[in-house]
């Protein structure tokens, strides 16, 4: 990860950076974990969507948002562990070509939340370069913070679905998720303008 | 057999097991079916991807496509999955941890390998799973081995499905499909 010539960024301020861009209700889905508790510090919004389990959907739920709504800019954060067990999906995203999808993984090499253990492609695999070879053309590396938000920016007006990964350092989470699925859910589908509240 | 040559959308009088669960996804708005495929559901998948009233499209494994739905179900738009038997015994994780807790009406359709003349080992075994995980989630499943029972079990599972907002199998038996034999 060395060769890569991008700065250690921290997740909880490339997320409140990633939350500062969003301006028309974009949807959010966080991974499990670490991303999920920093999408949750940077500022509970009704569009988020916030998994308890099913490690590796964040991408696979965002594309089935970004189908059924396709004038809405869908995002997910994903971990590399996580990106790891679900490579396939890339190569669906890529097929499908949802133009509002944007995908967000954070790659410290390890598994963080179970106790820092690296994962089985920690310092030899590029997230970048599988995206591009499952497909996703438009994917690229942040060199740093200033380049993470003109990604963001490129990506929120692009017309296919954007990869941007980012090296994290290895600080946990900021704050918990509330853990009710049926309000998690329920709440994001107000969000959505799916369901009126009761 | 002259299934090779049949229109690519079933007429509406269309009483192949096929066509009567494509037209049932129909009239209950189910119209994003992600699917990994299934020798059986050739026709099914070959038909859902000529009618363009659906999304259809393979996945790369089947909790790909419970994601899908899920995510799609959030954002306003009903889909259904299509899988063979190995596939649901991958599911376990994503029932427990997405369908069941967080109450999505998640409508599986299963091609029914390893019973009534299965050639594999291995999937007579991985069939022996389906059942018992399905059990003990308590999720609704129905095995449909008749035509005449296929569209009144399939369009009240999935009324059932969305209204009380749970998961549920429609398990697709060699009886009602004629099943994968070791000559094909």
């Amino acid at each position: 990860m060395d060769n890569r010539n991008t700065k250690v960024m921290n997740r909880f301020d490339v997320t409140s950076r990633l939350i500062g861009k969003l301006k028309h209700e974009e949807a959010v889905i966080g991974g499990i974990g670490n991303t999920n508790f920093d999408l949750w510090a940077a500022g509970h919004r009704p569009q988020n969507f916030y998994m308890l389990g099913s490690m590796g959907l964040a991408f696979p739920i965002a594309l089935g948002v970004a189908l059924a709504q396709p004038d809405r800019r869908v995002l997910a954060l994903e971990g590399d562990g996580s990106l790891l067990m679900q490579l396939g999906a890339l190569s669906t995203i890529a097929t499908l070509k949802p133009k509002n999808l944007i995908m967000i993984v954070m790659d410290n090499g390890i598994y963080q939340i179970t106790g820092a253990q690296p994962t089985p492609a920690a310092s030899v695999a590029d997230i970048v370069a599988i995206a591009a070879g499952s497909g996703l053309a438009n994917s690229a590396w942040a060199a740093d913070e200033e380049d993470f938000e003109r990604l963001v920016e490129a990506a929120m007006s692009a017309t296919e679905p954007s990869l941007i990964a980012v090296r994290i350092d290895d600080k946990p989470g900021v704050g918990a998720t509330r853990r009710d699925p049926v309000q998690i859910r329920e709440r994001f589908m107000h969000g959505l303008g799916v369901r009126e509240p009761l | 057999m002259a299934i090779a040559e049949q229109q690519a959308t079933p007429a509406a009088g269309d009483n192949s097991w096929h066509g009567i669960v494509l037209q049932t996804l129909k009239r209950n708005e189910i119209s994003l079916v992600p699917y990994v495929p299934d020798r059986v559901l050739t026709l099914l998948i070959k038909n859902l991807h000529a009618d363009p009233f659906f999304t259809t499209f393979a996945t790369a494994r089947e909790e790909e496509a419970v994601g899908i739905v899920s995510g799609a179900w959030m954002g306003g738009r009903r889909g259904a999955i299509l899988m063979q038997t190995s596939g649901f015994a991958t599911l376990a994780n994503v029932l427990a941890s997405l369908a069941v807790p967080y109450q999505i009406p998640l409508i599986m359709f299963v091609s029914e390998r390893g019973t009534l003349g299965e050639f594999n080992y291995g999937q007579s075994l991985v069939c022996r799973t389906m059942r018992p995980v399905l059990d003990s989630l308590a999720l609704e499943h129905h095995t449909i081995t008749r035509l005449d029972e296929l569209e009144f079990i399939a369009d009240r599972s999935i009324k059932q499905a969305v209204t009380t907002q749970a998961p549920v199998a429609l398990i697709l038996n060699p009886l009602l499909t004629g099943g994968k034999t070791f000559d094909k």
